[in-house]
């Protein structure tokens, strides 16, 4: 990432740059910031001035922003600025205090997490949350609706109409497991994967869902280089071949940049910037919160 | 059975699952050969009825504790409602001439469908709670449920069914009281069956086993792991730890009209919370999830006492003994490595144990 | 008069549920364990008691003290031997054990004291059978008297010991974060035995009270009355000690005004109704805390 410069001159020089030719109307902005390929839809989500607190403490506020059908768009910030519990709020583990979200053109205030589920958003969680005593499979194959909805009655009898319905569900599960190259893994339990498999299962699980926008929690924590490269290029294969919007939460800056095509910075719960990659790397905002501000460049 | 094969292997669910069935029906004709050879001593035929309805017990309360991962310490009380409800059509039906089997189908159906909706509408405020607070919750229930029987009196005479909380029951002289308050049930015609018995038992192991292979076990799996990323996917956690709590606490009705068919007296009070807590120690001696451990700790633990009966009043205290021993060597965490260490040893070179699966470093 | 006479029984009762319940918290507290066999120990401190009295002709008080010593090493021995072991490995395996050691002490007392009931005399018999107040219109038992004062002293002794003194703090730190305890220097073993010795001699206290009350001595006096006192602490929040005061004295009280006033065979049915009311509407109990899950 850019903003990590080399010496501390540098760093004075641009943030003095960008700092005077900085549009103060432009870190708040409400406009919608989506690829060009999603300009003429209507966004899958709308979110508009959502906001949380806990006991007296503001953990989000004024979240705004707009992500189009298939954008990739990142959330980033310090640790503690509240973008896991933007996620919460998206999937309603959290309610908000304030605001709302539209999911494609619906208000989803005072629905719960499998209402919104069943809407098609999907998440990863950051400290990973599998189904640890079922087989990869199972999880895979737990998180879907569409295919397999028999009711109690097949599920005791095992009728013609569970026998189809698994076996569609048998070969998806195996087909998304293959997206990274898991299809091996089917019959492992889930805890006994090593910790990066697990992640990508996690994924897998979500996209289980038939999802219009997938949430990543830091998808990359804890893969080495070359397993994150592969990420980045998965994610993008994702988004191509399901056609849906992906929002990530990271803090591996290659990946952010790489991927994302719009990113929203977080701190203290609320955005200070948004734009694409090249805007946010030179936003003088973004540099004082990761780097901390310099008095003499005022 | 219909088996599924992947790989060449059996799922793990189908070997399981024929494990499960392969005991009881090898046990079933064991028992039965030895029996027409007069071979089984009486007590342990006065037990046959008995084993069935405990396995029956140990295998629905492992599908709400092993399966679904909520303790409860009520089971007791479906059994009482499912074993009274019995007792009354039977009783109702005695008149009519009907085979004592089809008598005895009638009060199971009828006793599973009362405790399945016991099941039902208890568990809708139950499964609210977490962990021990719905424990002491269902344990609650299963007082009460006890408490209510001691104040039900019910009798049939030729003007039909009477139900009431006092004695007072008006009945003719020709009429027959069916369940007495405190003291219960008495004077009941005893037909149930060892054969009854393990066809009951077969049902069970079918209805339980092939709910954990399908959509709906997936799912209360799936809530019991990880509540959070259930919800997550869609899965409506409550609507699955209700559809497994009701599914348990009707086959837990079954049982208990199997179990209260075989006695000619049956007091309330037999399913208090020593009974409740008796079946969920078959649960966790056989293992949490694990059906056919379910069985044979059930089987092994009704017998047991039985067996001791020679150290008379000392039997109790060995149990109770065996019992925590048994925990202990199980589950304390300083034994298991003690074994793995020797067992390694043991077997050095011939056969290397596999090694733990890596949990992941982070 | 009668409404006052009932209060007062259901206070006494609840105090002995009480002096209980502080046993069952401080141990889930501790160690997050439903610790079953707590109802039993009472029964034995119970018949040492009883033992002390009949058999030696030793004075009341002395029993009683015999009673809390011998049910203090029974703590300390149970934890040790059965508990301990398994400490670290889910709930689940040690409520087993203690549902075993519960069997145990059960027909252990069975064989050395037979199930014929013995006829406990009251350790309050030397002041007499009863206060007359109002004429006689009121009459207030000894036991029932003593039973409150009892119950009040050993709470603002709790509150004082775990609040003030060091072993006390540990207990808290200990239940707060076992590892961090550790961490911080504490022997979290003592802690450990150090509550299940002071639960148990609690116990004997309160095996004492009830049996003064309720003479009707049996191998499984402890089972019930374990049971209430475990709901008891469920009810005021398991693991506050204020909480399981709180939910001591209400259930008695419930319990002698269902009798009195609605159904004596139902009065269980509505102590634990009640209980699961309160449970619904606040899910860990009225004093209890909130829990939240991290996402």
């Amino acid at each position: 990432m850019s903003i990590k410069m080399k010496n501390d001159e540098v760093i004075q020089n641009t943030v003095y740059d960008v700092y005077e030719n900085y549009d103060e109307s432009k870190s708040t902005v409400d406009e919608i910031i989506l690829p060009e390929r999603d300009k003429d839809k209507t966004p899958i989500l709308e979110i508009k001035g959502l906001g949380i607190d806990f006991g007296g403490l503001t953990a989000v506020d004024e979240f705004t922003l707009s992500i189009g059908r298939t954008e990739i768009a990142g959330i980033i910030g310090p640790n503690g600025a509240g973008k896991t519990t933007i996620f919460n709020l998206l999937t309603k583990v959290y309610q908000p205090t304030r605001g709302t979200f539209l999911f494609d053109g619906v208000d989803t205030a005072g629905m719960t997490t499998t209402q919104i589920s069943k809407m098609g958003i999907a998440r990863t969680f950051q400290n990973i949350r599998l189904f640890d005593k079922l087989t990869v499979e199972e999880n895979v194959k737990a998180a879907m609706h569409e295919e397999v909805n028999y009711g109690l009655f097949s599920g005791i009898f095992h009728g013609p109409k569970y026998r189809r319905q698994e076996k569609a569900a048998h070969e998806k599960a195996l087909e998304l497991l293959s997206i990274f190259d898991m299809q091996d893994m089917a019959d492992y339990q889930a805890s006994s994967l090593p910790y990066g498999a697990q992640r990508r299962l996690e994924i897998v699980r979500a996209l289980a869902t038939d999802p219009k926008v997938l949430l990543l929690d830091e998808p990359a924590a804890g893969m080495n280089p070359s397993e994150t490269a592969e990420l980045m290029n998965n994610i993008r294969k994702i988004r191509d071949t399901f056609g849906i919007a992906i929002i990530l939460i990271e803090h591996d800056m290659s990946l952010v940049m790489n991927v994302c095509e719009g990113i929203a910075v977080l701190n203290f719960g609320r955005i200070i910037a948004k734009g694409n990659p090249e805007e946010i790397q030179n936003n003088p905002a973004v540099i004082e919160a990761y780097l901390g501000k310099k008095k003499e460049a005022k | 059975m219909k088996m599924k094969i992947k790989n060449g292997k059996l799922s793990p669910y189908t070997k399981n699952s024929i494990i499960s069935y392969g005991i009881v029906i090898i046990a079933f004709v064991v028992v039965t050969v030895l029996n027409s050879m007069g071979a089984v001593s009486s007590s342990l035929q006065g037990q046959l009825v008995p084993i069935c309805a405990y396995i029956i017990m140990a295998v629905s309360l492992n599908l709400v504790v092993g399966i679904s991962g909520e303790l409860s310490l009520g089971h007791a009380g479906f059994m009482s409602a499912g074993a009274f409800m019995g007792i009354v059509v039977s009783g109702m039906l005695e008149s009519s001439g009907l085979p004592d089997g089809v008598r005895l189908a009638a009060a199971v159906i009828c006793g599973a469908i009362l405790a399945g909706i016991l099941g039902f509408l208890i568990g809708i405020p139950v499964l609210r709670l977490r962990g021990d607070y719905l424990a002491i919750v269902t344990l609650a229930f299963g007082e009460i449920i006890k408490n209510i029987m001691n104040i039900v009196y019910a009798g049939v005479d030729s003007n039909g069914f009477h139900l009431r909380t006092n004695p007072d029951l008006g009945l003719e002289e020709s009429g027959r009281m069916l369940l007495n308050g405190p003291m219960g049930a008495t004077a009941v015609q005893r037909i149930s069956t060892f054969t009854a018995g393990f066809i009951l038992v077969l049902i069970t192991l079918f209805i339980v086993q092939n709910i954990m292979n399908s959509r709906q076990g997936r799912a209360i799996m799936a809530c019991r792991d990880n509540r959070i990323a259930a919800e997550s996917i869609g899965l409506n956690v409550m609507r699955y730890k209700l559809m497994a709590f009701t599914v348990s606490a009707a086959l837990a009705g079954m049982g208990g009209a199997l179990f209260g068919l075989n006695y000619s007296t049956l007091l309330p009070i037999k399913f208090n919370f020593n009974t409740s807590v008796l079946i969920l120690v078959f649960v966790v001696l056989g293992g949490l999830g694990n059906i056919w451990g379910s069985i044979i700790a059930a089987t092994v633990l009704t017998i047991l006492p039985e067996a001791l009966r020679q150290f008379a009043d000392y039997r109790m205290l060995a149990y109770a003994i065996v019992l925590i021993l048994v925990m202990i060597f199980t589950y304390s965490p300083k034994i298991k490595m003690f074994t793995q260490g020797l067992r390694e040893k043991v077997f050095k070179g011939k056969n290397k144990t596999p090694e733990p699966e890596t949990e992941g470093g982070v | 008069m009668i409404f006052l006479t009932n209060l007062i029984n259901g206070l006494s009762l609840g105090s002995v549920y009480a002096i209980i319940a502080l046993g069952y918290t401080m141990v889930y507290g501790i160690s997050k364990m439903l610790n079953f066999a707590h109802g039993d120990v009472i029964m034995v401190g119970a018949y040492i008691s009883f033992c002390a009295t009949s058999y030696l002709n030793l004075p009341a008080w002395v029993s009683v003290i015999l009673a809390m010593i011998v049910c203090t090493a029974l703590g300390i021995l149970i934890e040790g031997l059965a508990y301990r072991p398994l400490r670290g490995t889910g709930s689940l395996a040690v409520l087993i054990t203690a549902i075993g050691v519960s069997y145990f002490l059960q027909n252990a007392a069975l064989i050395i004291w037979g199930s014929a009931p013995k006829v406990f005399t009251s350790v309050f018999s030397g002041f007499g059978s009863s206060i007359s107040l109002f004429g006689g219109e009121l009459t207030v038992t000894w036991e029932a008297l003593f039973t409150l004062v009892a119950a009040i002293i050993i709470m603002i002794g709790m509150t004082l010991f775990t609040g003030r003194t060091k072993v006390g703090k540990a207990m808290r730190a200990v239940s707060e974060d076992n590892g961090a305890a550790q961490l911080m220097g504490i022997n979290v073993n003592s802690t450990i035995s150090m509550t299940f010795a002071i639960g148990s001699a609690l116990a004997a206290i309160a095996g004492v009270l009830l049996c003064s009350s309720y003479p009707a001595l049996m191998p499984t006096t402890g089972a019930m009355p374990g049971i209430k006192a475990f709901t008891a602490a469920v009810f005021g929040g398991i693991g506050s000690i204020p909480g399981a005061m709180l939910g001591g004295i209400l259930i008695g009280v419930i319990e002698i005004f269902g009798r009195a006033y609605i159904s004596s065979e139902l009065s269980d049915a509505i102590v634990f109704g009640v209980l699961i009311i309160v449970l619904l509407v606040k899910p860990t109990g009225l004093l209890g805390k909130k829990i939240t899950e991290k996402v």
